[in-house]
């Protein structure tokens, strides 16, 4: 591939303090990942999967190691780069889906397109795809009132409104039966051939990861 | 969009909201109703001066222009004063306070009669006796005095005589003399009311007087009315500033809490908010919407209150103290409310601000 790739991680490590003892979540991890590419990771559970993707989606910065996103060393950029590149360049599915817990699941949606200067109104295209996550009939409802299946389609529709370039899904299916799971992977796999997106998916379910074009593999804090 | 997360996040914590709302309330009710009741009981005072029917005032040297204080001016100067040209009536009162806002005139019931046009009884009549009262109708209602009542007031006992319209500076009247002995300054005065022959010559009378009288605060009633203002009331002026301090620290205090608490609370929030893409001022602009959201509906209902306190101020004690209602403050009590609320938004802002993203969603 002559084309500078998507993501670049260089010999990244991260450790945590906590209390007294240091956790080495990340030791080394190398990692490249090309412009389109659809991959899922899988590794046991600590083995410090979703601290590499908080890195990658510069919400949190590592202790050591180098972190290109599309040719950019983030550890070059400034507060506002960052908070740009989080705006217009990476949607995040959260392990925890973080919904705002006093919007309705719609306007959760909303101010994520608000914020990246979109238009607050859903087109026909998106409305389709919340039918699809079967959550068009939910949308008034706040997270309290929705199932945690519901929380994470929405935390799925709500990464892909404003169609970022890289896609961070943790463990996207987690909660979701083999029917939505299918929806889901199906309208992963589109968004990557029809829009080109690059998509990262963490997942411990084989059938998941078989929607992948690549498979790695976490251990320790490592990629193997 | 933003302002639909700034209200459903005020409508989150409804208990916390209702209580900033009422803390901005009461600091904007204090304010207004301090002015409030400052010009109520300056206009009324100076209608009541209108209603004494003189021309000029005379009060003793080194005396300020509201001080009810003792009775340092000799009775002979009225003798003096009504010798002058022009001078149709002059004469003298001593006004000793009592407590709270209330204070007892001695007069001279004729010449003071004949000067502001007589008391106009509503029930009983004028004095007879040393031990003789008349009282307004407002001291009267709210000490519910009776014709034929008796009451102790500065080490004497009393008997209301007579109880008359009010409109004549005085609220309770007794005796020039009786007063003066009661008060340990037997023929002294506090100050003397001068009516002219005519309209047209109080200018020239008053100069003559002030040529006779150097050192004497000698007024037309005209000055000493517009005198009663704010602005020249010095004390006043002092205590309505540090009343405007007060309910300003006392806005920012409420204000830095709920805010502080609030941002607390909303780590998560916030750190979903930036996780998103939000940048710092996004989250401050969140903060500082709701708080100026919070300090206008605080300055409404605080304006409402001061009806509230109003309406008791006429219930509960009619004759001391007139409450106004000085529109002319409503945004200045609001844009006092503001100013210290957003003072206080500033360092739970900042803190919410610099808040790391990730920090506050591993947060759990
Ligand atoms: N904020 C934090 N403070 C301290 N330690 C942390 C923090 N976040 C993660 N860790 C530790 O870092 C290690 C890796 O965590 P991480 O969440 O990346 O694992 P994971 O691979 O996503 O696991 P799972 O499959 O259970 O989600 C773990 O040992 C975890 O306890
Ligand atoms: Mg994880």
């Amino acid at each position: 591939m002559s084309e500078a790739p998507m993501i670049e991680v260089r010999d990244l490590n991260k450790t945590y303090r906590a209390g007294d003892i240091d956790v080495h979540a990340l030791q080394g991890a190398n990692l490249e990942i090309a412009k389109g590419e659809f991959v899922s990771i899988a590794g046991a559970s600590g083995s410090g999967k979703s601290t590499l993707f908080n890195i990658l989606g510069a919400l949190t910065p590592p202790t050591s190691g180098t972190v290109k996103i599309d040719g950019k060393d983030l550890a070059g950029l400034s507060n506002s780069e960052r908070t740009l590149l989080r705006r217009n360049t990476v949607g995040f599915v959260f392990q925890k889906y973080n919904l705002l817990p006093t919007l309705s699941a719609e306007d959760n949606i909303r101010i994520v397109q608000y914020i990246g200067h979109r238009a607050t109104a859903f087109d026909p295209e998106f409305r389709e795809v919340l039918n699809i996550l079967g959550i068009a009939d939910r949308m008034q409802h706040k997270p309290r009132a929705l199932s945690g299946g519901q929380q994470q389609r929405v935390a799925i529709a709500r990464a892909i409104v404003n169609g970022p370039a890289i896609l961070l899904a943790d463990e996207p299916t987690g909660n979701l039966d083999s029917q939505n799971s299918t929806a889901v992977l199906n309208l992963l796999s589109d968004l990557n051939r029809r829009l080109g997106q690059t998509i990262l998916m963490i997942t411990h379910d084989q059938e998941a990861a078989s929607y992948a074009s690549r498979a790695i593999h976490m251990r320790d804090g490592r990629i193997v | 969009m933003i302002n639909k997360l700034v209200l459903a996040n005020l409508g989150h914590r409804p208990v916390r909201t209702i209580l900033s709302v009422l803390a901005i309330a009461v600091e904007v009710t204090m304010i207004l109703t301090l002015v409030g009741v400052s010009y109520g009981t300056l206009d009324g005072t100076a209608r009541r001066a209108r209603g004494v029917g003189a021309d000029i005032m005379i009060r003793p040297p080194g005396s300020s222009i509201l001080g009810l204080s003792t009775a340092p001016m000799t009775e002979a100067l009225v003798g003096l004063v009504a010798r002058q040209p022009h001078v149709a009536i002059a004469t003298g009162t001593v006004i000793q306070p009592l407590s709270g806002f209330d204070s007892i005139t001695g007069l001279d019931l004729d010449p003071f009669s004949k000067m502001s046009g007589g008391f106009h009884f509503l029930q009983g009549g004028p004095f007879q006796t040393d031990q003789d009262m008349i009282a307004d109708e407002y001291y009267a209602r709210e000490k519910q005095l009776h014709v034929g009542d008796k009451l102790q007031m500065i080490a004497h006992g009393w008997r209301v005589a007579g109880v008359f319209e009010s409109g004549k500076l005085a609220r309770i009247c007794v005796r020039l003399p009786v007063l003066q002995e009661l008060t340990g300054n037997p023929h002294h005065l506090s100050q003397i009311y001068v009516k002219a022959d005519s309209p047209d010559h109080i200018q020239e009378l008053l100069s003559g007087l002030r040529q006779k009288l150097p050192g004497y605060p000698i007024y037309t009633m005209e000055e000493f009315t517009s005198l009663l203002s704010i602005n020249s009331v010095g004390l006043l002026r002092n205590f309505i500033g540090v009343v405007i301090g007060v309910a300003v620290i006392v806005g920012f205090i409420v204000v830095f809490m709920a805010m502080y608490t609030a941002v607390l609370e909303r780590t998560r929030e916030i750190g979903i908010l930036k996780a998103v893409g939000a940048s710092s001022s996004f989250i401050l602009s969140l903060l500082f919407r709701e708080t100026l959201l919070l300090s206008i509906l605080g300055t409404v209902t605080g304006i409402l209150l001061t009806y509230v306190t109003q309406w008791l101020m006429q219930h509960a004690a009619p004759a001391s103290l007139t409450q106004e209602t000085v529109y002319s403050w409503w945004p200045i009590a609001g844009d006092i409310a503001i100013a210290g609320a957003l003072l206080g938004a500033i360092v739970p802002g900042i803190k919410a601000a610099r808040q790391e993203a990730t920090e506050a969603l591993s947060y759990e």
